[in-house]
């Protein structure tokens, strides 16, 4: 039996990323706040201090900092026709644990999504035509546009320091930053990092082409900075050290850098850490969240009341716990009814790798989001007619890290083991780099996400099922954006270069991004979306999802800055509506 | 969510609690005296009392934290209102004598750990103060637990043979031809907040060695630091606002408090008023120089295995040329700190790592890993020997004898890493 606890006002689910911005909002409101994280207390000093941080092999492989799969895991299959088999390793994705989630081990890449993005069926049928949306592909408004969030991305920016060049501020367009992106109320808040020899080179290259090159947005600190709060951020060593670990130097965005330091002193807020959320309970009505069930390290259980819910557990979890707690209406492939756990969206990361004969560019010094970005054919920065395929991606020359074991460029034709390898691996260490895309992915029909029939984690409940493939339009960008890539590949005048297509199927096993996305979508209508534009759930009006589940559609750039805009400006409909008059934002 | 019950709530705390001051059972306090209960509530702040009397995870003013001495451990006061285990039945006569003589309202002496020689100098005005803000706390029982104290310590009797010796009463007597601030910072530094409790060397009776007066003693394995104007070891190079930014928020552009200070600064410093922080900035600049001293060249070898650890392990943080980050990571170029007369802070943040203060005000932690299971006594000791002496810094070298002698009094009291 459960034991019953007193009730609370604000109940987190989860304590990662958006569970800090959630909180810091409703407690500096003045509201009770509770968190509850599964995983444990994390901090810098002492848990990824700079003595021994660097350590490859217990970060990057045995994934000390990432979620462990005999905890919670999924099934994955690319088609409805498949059986779906358990993911008993973490490959494709990294899903943090413990406080500050999956944010602690990011590269820091940081990025608004276009005002297309937040209108695309609407811009995309204005321009070319209903036609060029194909019958499957269930692309849909957010329900919210780039201007309204606009301020919460600034906010999100100055929190974490971002490092960048702005491009159009209040629509003056500015050298050296990006002239596609909407329009900005201020520039980042620290200039951009300094760019090392492969991403300057990248940058000539695409100049020469007459594209627009831009430094990467940094949650990589390019100089002290102090934020907002008052909390104190250090410059970046560029010990390239950062995606998939803590930074130790304080000069990573994260909860540990940018909130928690204030957010711990708040009487008002509290966090249970090792107390994993079970279910999510309604009242009888099945209209009104009571509160949750956790179970603690020791396994016991407990029933925690709250007046409101907001649930901050990353999209995998968000999706499965709302569907373990019956909430909502299932998605159905075949009939297109239903909204839980449709439009489950990826990232499509191919790669041209660059290999000179003459040009050392020192690839260990690095950092997460060092980088020159082309935004030249992203969105609807470009002419789509007779391409086949809407949306695109940013193009990248990243210098994220030259670690022994992970980073291996090897020619065309390179044997995987043996005396060659070796050869090779020492003569493109030094020489080699890889352009990269950040391709867009648009919902599918049969791209989503329900219970499997079989398979069950460690509490009973069913695993979540992930049904996912790469369909015609991200195939069809890739050809495109490789084609470009190669372009500007060859512009660097490197000794030989090789492409690395994505797919044709999507392949689980190795690492790709930590972009998932949908599967609790926002939306102007309860048909079809799960929460509305304040990402409030339609049918239980204290319960709201926080993340990337809320993305009809993944664009692309990378998730966060959406992800914390989203946050944040969900934060402000709590705060100045909602906690006035309980009850559904948004009319159906 | 239901605001107005929380509101409601709010109310009705708010209500009990001033009836309690006005006509509850224990009315030690009138409505009228909140000016006074205040004032002592500053002052209680400045002489930091909630640190000894509250034990950890107690409730505050509550006692019973055990304090380590060079003599024993001695377990702290209850100094809540409770009737039989804590102050309730004291009268303000009994609370002076306390204060004034380190006399308990039964006549048993008290050992110096209360810092009676400094209280002592508190005016008689500011002692009911206190007192009348301490009476305004909840009142809890706990009974103090016997002190561990060897014979013949153990005699409280002793005590008064400590004090023939070493203890003048007195209030604290201005002094005409310094300012009004200057005598507000004497005040406070000689008398309330005890600075020299920790600041001063002690001889082997306990007692401050009073022609050494704040150039710097060993605390708890941490070395308090010289707060006298030597340019080197103590604040000659400081001006009075680093002084007062270091006691508010526990950092200043030059360093950051780390050990036993930042508790202070935590419970005492950063909940004094600007105008009395300044008092002090302006005592303590009043101190003279302690007298120079010439320390020990360290071997060139030494040096250049101590640069190569710091490259390696330190200068990601502390930089290249050993000054920091303003505010972030402290500066060890010209640090007092670094180049105090005993390395023990030193090593011992080398060897532990640390937590820095934090506060409202200054929400930063960034606090410093430790490197004891990683580096040997003789690599922490060259390394803390190149710090003390790159950069224009100059301090006597660090054997690696002195650091496996703090290591094992650390991990006597903290255990192993
Ligand atoms: C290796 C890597 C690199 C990345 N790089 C970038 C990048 O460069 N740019 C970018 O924009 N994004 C990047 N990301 C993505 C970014 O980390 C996420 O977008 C962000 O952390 C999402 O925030 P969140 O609050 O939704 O989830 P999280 O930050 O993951 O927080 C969720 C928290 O909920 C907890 N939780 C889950 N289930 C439960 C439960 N049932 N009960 C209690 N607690 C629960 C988890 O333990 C976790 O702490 C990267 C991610 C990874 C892993
Ligand atoms: S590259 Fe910079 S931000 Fe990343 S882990 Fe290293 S110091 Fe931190």
């Amino acid at each position: 039996m459960a034991q019953r606890l007193p009730s609370v006002d604000v109940l987190l689910v989860g304590f990662g990323w958006t569970g800090a911005i959630m909180a810091q909002e409703l407690t500096e409101a003045g509201h009770d706040v509770l968190a509850l994280e599964r995983g444990s207390w994390r901090d810098t000093g002492t848990d990824f201090a700079p003595s021994f941080i660097q350590d490859e092999l217990r970060y990057r492989y045995h994934g000390h900092l990432f979620e462990q799969t005999a905890q919670e895991t999924l099934t994955f299959r690319n088609t409805p026709d498949q059986t779906a088999l358990p993911m008993r390793r973490l490959g494709s994705f990294l899903p943090g644990t413990g406080v500050g989630g999956s944010i602690l081990h990011w590269n820091g890449q940081a990025f608004r999504f276009l005002p297309y993005d937040f209108e695309i069926r609407r811009q995309t049928a204005a321009r070319y035509g209903e036609a060029m949306i194909p019958a499957d592909m269930t692309l849909q408004d957010w329900g919210v546009t780039y201007d309204e969030l606009e301020p919460h991305y600034m906010r999100w920016e100055e929190l974490c320091g971002i490092a960048g060049q702005a491009g159009n501020v209040k629509g003056q367009k500015l050298p050296g930053g990006n002239p596609f992106e909407g329009q900005r109320s201020k520039p980042y808040p620290t200039p951009p990092m300094k760019q090392t020899y492969g991403p300057a080179l990248f940058g000539e290259a695409a100049g020469s082409l007459k594209l627009h090159p831009f430094p990467c947005p940094s949650g990589n600190m390019s100089q002290a900075y102090t934020n907002p709060l008052g909390v104190s951020m250090a410059p970046c060593t560029y010990c390239g050290f950062c995606e998939k670990f803590g930074c130790g130097n304080y000069s990573k965005a994260s909860v540990q850098t940018t909130i928690l330091p204030v957010l711990m002193q708040n009487k008002n807020f509290t966090l249970r850490t090792e107390c994993e959320v079970t279910r999510i309970n309604l009242d009888a009505s099945g209209t009104h969240a009571t509160g949750v069930t956790y179970v603690d390290a020791h396994g016991n259980e407990f029933e925690q009341p709250a007046e409101l819910v907001i649930v901050c557990a990353y999209i995998l979890h968000n999706v499965h716990l709302l569907m373990t707690s019956g909430i909502g209406t299932k998605y159905d492939p075949a009939t297109g009814q239903g909204t839980l756990g449709k439009n489950y969206c990826y990232q499509l990361t191919p790669s041209v790798d660059v290999f000179f004969e003459d040009k050392v560019l020192n690839p260990f010094v690095g950092a997460g989001a060092l980088g020159m970005i082309v935004d030249d054919w992203n969105g609807d920065n470009f002419d789509h007619t007779g391409l086949g395929f809407i949306h695109g991606g940013y193009i990248a020359a990243y210098m994220t890290t030259g670690r022994p074991i992970e980073t291996e460029l090897l020619p065309e034709g390179t044997p995987k083991w043996g005396a060659k390898w070796k050869q090779a691996f020492v003569k493109n260490y030094l020489t080699s780099m890889s352009i990269s895309l950040m391709g867009a992915v648009m919902p599918n029909k049969v791209n989503y996400l329900d219970l499997d029939p079989t398979y069950r984690d460690v509490y009973g409940r069913p695993l979540m099922r992930m049904t996912y493939d790469f369909k015609q339009n991200e195939l069809k960008l890739q050809d495109f954006a490789l084609g470009k890539m190669a372009d500007i590949a060859k512009a660097m005048h490197p000794r030989e270069i090789k492409k690395s297509p994505r797919g044709p199927h999507y392949d689980i096993v190795p690492y790709q991004s930590t972009h998932n996305t949908g599967g609790a979508v926002m939306g102007v209508s309860r048909r079809e979306s799960v929460v509305n534009r304040y990402l409030q759930h339609w049918d239980v009006s204290n319960l709201f999802v926080v993340g990337a589940s809320a993305f009809p559609h993944n664009s692309g750039y990378n998730p966060t800055g959406t992800v914390s805009a989203l946050a944040l400006w969900a934060a402000e409909a709590i705060r100045s509506q909602y906690l006035k008059h309980p009850g559904p934002l948004v009319q159906s | 969510m239901n605001r107005r019950a929380l509101l409601v709530l709010i109310a009705s705390t708010t209500l009990t609690g001033a009836g309690m001051l006005a006509f509850g059972p224990l009315a030690h306090g009138q409505i009228g005296d909140f000016a006074k209960q205040e004032r002592g509530r500053q002052l209680v702040a400045a002489g930091d009392c909630v640190a000894c009397h509250t034990a950890p995870d107690g409730k505050p003013f509550a006692g019973n934290r055990a304090i380590e001495t060079p003599f024993g451990t001695i377990y702290s006061a209850n100094i809540t209102p409770d009737a039989e285990t804590g102050l309730g039945a004291w009268t303000e006569a009994q609370f002076y004598r306390a204060m004034h003589e380190g006399i308990a309202s039964d006549g048993r002496r008290l050992y110096p750990a209360f810092p009676y020689p400094w209280f002592t100098k508190a005016t008689r005005e500011d002692v009911d103060d206190i007192r009348a803000y301490l009476r305004t706390l909840e009142p809890v029982r706990s009974v103090q637990r016997a002190n561990e104290f060897p014979w013949p310590l153990n005699h409280r009797i002793a005590m008064a043979g400590w004090n023939g010796l070493f203890f003048t009463p007195g209030e604290f007597k201005p002094d005409k031809n310094r300012s009004t601030e200057w005598n507000r910072g004497a005040y406070l530094v000689e008398g309330l907040a005890h600075c020299g409790a920790c600041h001063t060397p002690k001889d082997v009776f306990g007692a401050d060695k009073t022609s050494q007066s704040y150039q710097g003693s060993e605390v708890q394995n941490w070395f308090a630091p010289n707060l006298t104007g030597d340019s080197r070891t103590g604040l000659g190079g400081w001006s009075e606002q680093d002084i007062v930014s270091l006691l508010k928020a526990g950092h200043n552009d030059r360093t950051t408090v780390y050990g036993p200070m930042a508790e202070v600064v935590k419970d005492s410093t950063s909940k004094m008023t600007d105008a009395d922080l300044k008092a002090i900035a302006v005592y303590l600049k009043s101190l003279p120089a302690s007298p120079a001293d010439t320390p020990a060249a360290p071997a060139g070898n030494v040096m250049s295995a101590g640069k190569n650890i710091y490259l390696d392990q330190c200068s990601a943080c502390h930089q290249l040329g050993g000054d920091g980050v303003k505010n972030i990571f402290p500066s060890l170029k010209g640090s007092a700190a670094v180049q105090s007369r005993l390395p023990l802070s030193v090593v011992r943040l080398i060897l532990n790592g640390g937590h820095p203060a934090s506060g409202p005000g200054s929400p930063n932690a960034l606090s410093m890993p430790s490197f004891g299971w990683k580096l040997s006594d003789n690599q922490v000791a060259a390394v803390a020997t190149y710090i003390r002496n790159a950069w224009g810094n100059t301090a006597d070298p660090v054997s690696a004898t002195d650091v496996k002698d703090l290591r094992q009094r650390v991990e006597a009291v903290n255990g192993a890493y």
